[in-house]
């Protein structure tokens, strides 16, 4: 079973956590065009590379910023998603 | 007969026909290329030559044929989905199936088992009825079926799943099959080169060349080839491919996984499938159980096994059959899926011209190949979607007109 070390809440199993996808900067809602909005929705840039992730803890309910990389499936930096992560994407 | 044996005993050795004849070198022009050598490609490929004539087509593969995901699956063949377009889609595809054997003379060992898919609660009882109902309206053989049924057809099966989760009853499609995987990308392959098709393994794109919003050509491991008319149909690496046109798609990559038992004596003609457990399994010729569960929780661009994978679905395994606890794991593998938001393939023409996607083909392409190679040769020789694989393009998201295929494999409803 694979574990990750967590800020907080210390050595868990990586089966305690749902992904929740790629952090991405959400487009300001009051100026985006539908082609931005399709490609915030729906378009990713699918291929190996070291890419920042949320993942939910379950037992806790607290989200994660992982920074994974998609190819080695290795974390490297676990850290706690604040209100400031996404401007850090 | 037995004159014509002995004839044969006294006939001096012939050197058995290669299956596929050695290959050519490349040549400078093609009228079509085929980028990936799995089952859709050879389909297509072998189609075009068959239905269209068009037979100056070159099928490029990285790997050999068939290594990706055409023989990494589960190889169940059925079309008990829930949209209109699903259902439709794939019954001309087990319609196309249930003849290969006979066109390619070659045995894909097709073989209808029946396939079940449990319900363990009422929301999943209900999907089962709306299943049902859809696929009844286009003369699809599907029907709700109780637990006594269940017994009497699955006998070695715990309908009570060790009181965890007891089985409420199950949708039943009596045409669903499994069939040699990899036999069906041969007997395509061989049917295509027959005609005039090319097919070059070891043979990597790592470039698409374009013009004035036109297809130019491919660049490759060996050279540069041109073409104006390219097709995708590749697994797991869509993107990478996109990404060469600059095309954004929806796709995420992630792994599926699969492992085989030992072989034990039949027990189980039928296909058990159980969306709330994640789990599907059927018995193979040789006596394995083949089975399989949901994708990995995240994106992954690698085919690496998990233990994990084997404890979870071992886990639910035993719950349904608890004999198996008693069963070795023989092999597990893993391949990458294209998976889409809504669960259906992306198919047909794209914005640049001569650019044809066969994508997304996540946890449901094997059971698609016949049909999509037919559908996407269509396609491409008349550069108009073929009416089948319309709700499949690839605008449907900007357009916000997804499909919604909630009876793929392993899709929890």
């Amino acid at each position: 079973m694979k574990f990750v070390t967590c800020p907080h809440i210390g050595k868990r199993a990586l089966s305690e956590f749902t992904y929740g996808g790629e952090l991405r900067v959400e487009p300001d809602i009051e100026t985006v065009s539908d082609k931005q909005w399709t490609d915030y929705v729906f378009h990713r840039h699918s291929e190996p590379k070291t890419q920042q992730e949320w993942w939910y803890h379950r037992p806790t309910g607290m989200w994660f910023i992982f920074t994974r990389n998609t190819l080695t499936d290795l974390i490297s930096q676990v850290k706690v998603a604040s209100r400031g992560a996404l401007h850090e994407a | 007969m037995p004159l014509r044996l002995l004839k044969y005993a006294w006939k001096k050795p012939e050197e058995e026909p290669r299956f596929f004849p050695d290959e050519k070198p490349l040549k400078k022009a093609y009228d079509v290329v085929i980028i990936g050598g799995g089952g859709h490609g050879m389909a297509c490929a072998y189609y075009l030559a068959k239905e269209h004539g068009i037979t100056n087509v070159a099928v490029l593969e990285q790997g050999y044929i068939g290594g990706g995901n055409t023989g990494r699956n589960t190889t169940i063949v059925r079309s008990n989905y829930l949209t209109a377009e699903g259902v439709k889609f794939y019954d001309q595809s087990v319609k196309l199936f249930e003849d290969l054997s006979d066109e390619f003379d070659l045995n894909i060992f097709y073989s209808t088992r029946g396939h079940f898919t449990l319900a363990h609660t009422d929301s999943a009882m209900r999907t089962m009825r709306w299943r049902a109902e859809v696929n009844k309206h286009y003369g699809i053989d599907s029907e709700v079926v109780d637990v006594e049924t269940i017994k009497k057809d699955i006998p070695y099966m715990d309908v009570q799943c060790n009181g965890q989760h007891p089985v409420m009853g199950a949708l039943y499609h009596a045409p669903g099959s499994v069939a040699r995987h990899d036999a069906v990308a041969w007997g395509y392959a061989r049917g295509a080169q027959m005609r005039g098709v090319e097919i070059h393994q070891k043979t990597q794109v790592t470039e698409i060349k374009t013009q004035d919003g036109k297809v130019k050509g491919v660049q490759t491991n060996r050279g540069f080839i041109e073409a104006s008319k390219v097709i995708s149909m590749v697994a797991g690496s869509t993107p990478r491919i996109t990404k060469m046109v600059d095309m954004q798609t929806p796709i995420e990559v992630f792994p599926l996984q699969a492992c085989v038992t030992e072989p034990v004596k039949p027990f189980m003609n039928t296909i058990v499938v159980s969306g709330s457990l994640h789990v599907y399994v059927s018995q193979s010729s040789r006596g394995e159980l083949v089975m399989g569960a949901s994708v990995d929780p995240a994106e992954l661009h690698s085919t690496r096994s998990t233990l994990d994978f084997v404890e979870g679905l071992t886990d639910q395994m035993m719950d349904l059959f608890p004999f198996t606890s008693r069963l070795k794991i023989m092999r597990q593998w893993a391949g990458m899926s294209d998976i889409t938001p809504d669960f259906a393939p992306i198919m047909g023409k794209t914005d640049l011209e001569g650019f044809y996607l066969d994508a997304g083909w996540g946890t449901w392409g094997f059971k698609a190949t016949p049909v999509s190679g037919k559908t996407m040769a269509y396609t491409v020789a008349n550069d108009r979607d073929h009416d089948l694989i319309k709700p499949f393009s690839l605008s449907r998201f900007e357009e916000f007109a997804l499909v919604g295929e909630k009876g793929a494999a392993s899709v929890g409803h």
